[in-house]
């Protein structure tokens, strides 16, 4: 079976997979028409290619001290400057893509599959199963995501894994409450119906035919949230509740370098950088997405 | 006496992944103050003509055409800012479903009041009592409840007909009507059809009446046109259409089923726009 | 006893009664038109026999088998229902194959692809259409998906809620004679919902008119065709219909 662009958009495909991979290489062309899209994608490229290679790509260790060297100036030898302890910074901010990347994916992998089944069970079954599970979503929902996250924090402990967990905890809401939106558009469709009578059960339905529905404006919701996820660890990080020190986490590192701003700008500056592009990054490829996976836009 | 409308080789264009595609392929009509019913099937691009007449296809669509002459106004030359006043004033247009076409948050009188405000400037009073005029004469008892009804709270009918009293406020010399009573009742349709048609033939007006529905547009126009993937086929006087030349038109008519049918099998005809269906 | 029996049917939506004590007989092997205009309870009645509205008293008979209020997987297997909209009633991201498999994985039924085949055949849909989504069919090719679906399991019973109304009149004629045909060589019975009487002749053996929630006449299709209806209401049912259509043909 060979891959190929003729294969992708075969008129009459002879098997699932291939109608299926040839629906997503048509949605993936439209993907690449929108030149922000691809902006982001390249950054977000970027960011996993760093994370993956970062001990080729970075030029020190990320942790190792060297106080005679403290708060150079970004230089030949130090792209990006030493911190207050005589460390790289471009090293440190090449493996914290590792760290950030880390929370994104388990935050995203946690949160978005519990708010899916969550928000799709309460839209599906309506009634008092609907009014339970949307009053425990809300009750999160309304909770200020840092101060949850502190709160977790505070009681189990700082640390990475804590920090995921807390965010996670606070992100599910919001994607309950969009699978339970999707799912009340879906629910009385003609082709629910027609599922109905020919006996499926209400797991199989919820799960094979509301579901798939509700993925398209999942990804884009979870894709931009992302920015919004990383602001978050590094808002933990910055009061020193997210990653514990020597970890090379982009906010515990812009906390630590709020100290020198004035003089050493670097060493704050670098790291928010690195934020900034990667927030930016996640926007653009979420809003172009949002623009191909919308069915009104008629991309189907 | 000169032409409501003129038209030479109008061809309406759309971008598609597989290149440009014509809805519209080259069509030329004229209209003097009579009934015109332009007939086809979806696809045949019969509403694509009814609103280019009206310049309301944007970009991506394209309008082209040697001729296309509103009395004597050229269409294709209007900017949109005199486009705004032609339409409603000069030409109207009814759709299909007055659920998507009325405004579910304003209240029946109000629209039609601000229908008559575009055109003309009256006192409240005056404006009324024309709501008035205008809601009886489309067969509504009862205007002056009608009034304070909001459109979902009126049936299918009555909204259809609601829209047709506000299209009719500026006096029009053309009204164009897109699938008027597609969404109403079989004993409903008359009625709305009807008024459309007493209205029309008292104020001297033309009509251009787009339908799928044959026997329809035969009983309400005067001549019909049948167009088929963007192209007319067929033009006729209405009560000949049974004796109608073009193959495609004969199949049509011979493939509706009819009341007191006796035949075992519909005929059916293949390659209808080239594939099987 | 064979056949669709409804005995003394009140279909209500929350608060409101739609039907109103319907009495219904369909012999099994029967086509029988439930005609009438919107609001009169004709899709209501189908849907309370397929199980799809929940909320009802009275009774209600599939072939011998009492109804209960919801999904029956027995009677899925006898009486199945193919809607009114093409382009609704097909799930948009799943496959011709994946729809029409389904019913089979829900009941264990083996050799899917070869059935799917098979029922694909019988509708007059190539094979070409098969791993196709169905935003890329046309309306009348999705009508047959959606004919071939009902026909999967096998069922006796046929419940056709206004089938053609949404297809061009070229396209209607294809799938009103594909529907005659399915009838005559598998012996199926019909319950049809349908404003067009003509629809009605050609299709049905006997029709039923009804308004705001009752039934005021059951006919033999050989009166409507003879103008012999009796109600004051079916009769100007007909006489629009006539009126409609114009059957300038006589002129």
């Amino acid at each position: 079976m060979i891959i190929s662009k003729q294969w992708l958009l075969d008129d009459a495909p002879k098997s699932r997979m291939q109608a299926q991979m040839g629906r997503i290489y048509v949605v993936g062309l439209q993907l690449t028409r929108n030149p922000l899209a691809m902006i982001g994608a390249i950054i977000i490229g970027a960011l996993i290619i760093t994370a993956i290679f970062a001990p080729w790509i970075a030029t020190h260790s990320p942790i190792a001290q060297n106080l005679g060297d403290r708060l150079l100036p970004p230089s030949g030898e130090h792209w990006m400057g030493t911190d207050e302890l005589g460390r790289d910074i471009w090293s440190r901010v090449v493996f914290g893509s590792q760290i950030t990347l880390t929370i994104v994916l388990l935050v995203a992998v946690i949160a978005a599959p519990l708010g899916l089944i969550v928000g799709a069970i309460a839209g599906y079954f309506g009634g008092w199963a609907d009014r339970v599970l949307m009053g425990i979503t809300d009750i999160f929902l309304s909770m200020p995501k840092l101060i949850l996250a502190l709160a977790f924090v505070a009681a189990l402990g700082p640390g990475i894994e804590n920090a995921i967990i807390a965010i996670a905890i606070t992100s599910w809401p919001a994607y309950a409450r969009i699978a339970r939106a999707e799912t009340l558009t879906f629910r009385n469709s003609e082709f629910v119906h027609a599922i109905k009578l020919q006996g499926a059960s209400s797991t199989r339905i919820i799960a094979h035919h509301i579901l798939p529905l509700c993925t398209s404006s999942m990804i884009v919701r979870v894709t931009l949230d992302m920015a919004g996820i990383i602001l978050t660890a590094a808002g933990l990080g910055f009061i020193g509740l997210g990653a514990q020190p020597p970890l090379p986490e982009w906010g515990a590192m812009i906390s630590r370098g709020r100290v020198f701003i004035l003089d050493q700008w670097w060493v704050a500056t670098m790291p928010g950088f690195a934020i900034i592009l990667v927030s930016l990054g996640f926007c653009f490829l979420g809003d172009g997405l949002r623009d191909v996976l919308d069915p009104k836009h008629g991309s189907e | 006496m000169r032409n409501l409308l003129n038209i030479d080789n109008l061809t309406v264009t759309f971008p598609t992944n597989n290149g440009p595609v014509d809805v519209v392929k080259g069509i030329s009509l004229s209209l003097g103050r009579e009934r015109l019913g332009i007939v086809g099937e979806s696809g045949s691009g019969k509403s694509m003509t009814g609103r280019a007449i009206l310049k309301l296809i944007r970009s991506p669509g394209k309008v082209k055409a040697d001729r296309l002459e509103f009395d004597g106004i050229d269409i294709l030359s209007q900017s949109e800012r005199q486009m705004r006043s032609i339409r409603g004033a000069r030409i109207s247009m009814v759709m299909q479903d007055p659920k998507f076409s009325l405004n579910p948050v304003m209240t029946v009188g109000t629209q039609i009041a601000e229908a008559i405000k575009t055109h003309q400037k009256l006192s409240a009073q005056e404006i009324n009592d024309k709501t008035l005029a205008m809601l009886k004469s489309v067969r509504i008892e009862n205007p002056e409840r009608v009034l304070g009804l909001y459109p979902h709270e009126v049936s299918g009918g009555m909204g259809q007909r609601i829209m047709i009293a506000m299209m009719l406020v500026p006096e029009p010399d053309l009204l164009i009507a897109d699938e008027p009573t597609s969404a109403l009742d079989v004993s409903v349709q008359a009625q709305v059809l009807d008024i459309i048609d007493n209205l029309v033939t008292s104020k001297g007006m033309g009509l251009i009446l787009i339908s799928h529905d044959l026997n329809l547009v035969s009983s309400y126009c005067d001549r019909i046109l049948v167009m088929r993937a963007g192209e007319i086929v067929e033009e006729c006087v209405a009560s000949e259409l049974h004796a109608a030349k073009h193959p495609y038109t004969q199949g049509l008519l011979a493939a509706m089923p009819k009341i007191d049918e006796d035949r075992e099998w519909l005929p059916v005809f293949e390659d209808m726009s080239g594939s099987q269906t | 006893m064979s056949g669709i029996h409804i005995k003394n049917l009140n279909v209500s939506y929350g608060d409101t009664t739609v039907t109103h004590d319907v009495c219904l007989d369909v012999a099994e092997g029967e086509s029988l038109a439930l005609v009438g205009e919107s609001g009169s309870g004709k899709s209501t009645v189908l849907k309370a026999i397929a199980g799809l509205a929940t909320q009802w008293t009275g009774q209600i008979e599939i072939d011998g088998v009492a109804r209960t209020h919801s999904i029956d997987r027995g009677i899925a297997t006898k009486c199945q229902m193919v809607f009114q909209d093409p382009y609704g009633s097909l799930h948009p991201r799943k496959t011709i194959d994946a729809t029409l498999s389904e019913p089979l994985q829900i009941h264990g039924i083996k050799d899917q692809s070869q059935r799917v085949i098979e029922q694909m055949a019988n509708v007059q849909l190539d094979e070409r259409y098969r791993f196709r989504f169905p935003h890329q069919l046309s309306g009348g090719q999705r009508q047959r998906v959606a004919i071939a679906r009902s026909l999967m399991l096998g069922p006796k019973f046929l419940l056709l809620d206004e089938p053609t109304s949404a297809l061009d009149v070229s396209v209607q004629a294809e799938i009103l004679n594909l529907l005659k045909r399915i009838r005559l060589e598998q012996n199926l019975t019909y319950l049809v919902v349908t404003h067009n009487l003509a629809v009605v002749s050609f299709l049905c053996d006997r029709l039923a008119v009804m308004r705001s929630g009752e039934i005021v006449e059951t006919a033999n299709v050989s009166q409507l065709k003879s103008n012999k209806l009796e109600h004051p209401y079916s009769k100007e049912l007909l006489q629009a219909s006539r009126n409609h259509t114009s059957e300038k043909e006589n002129v």
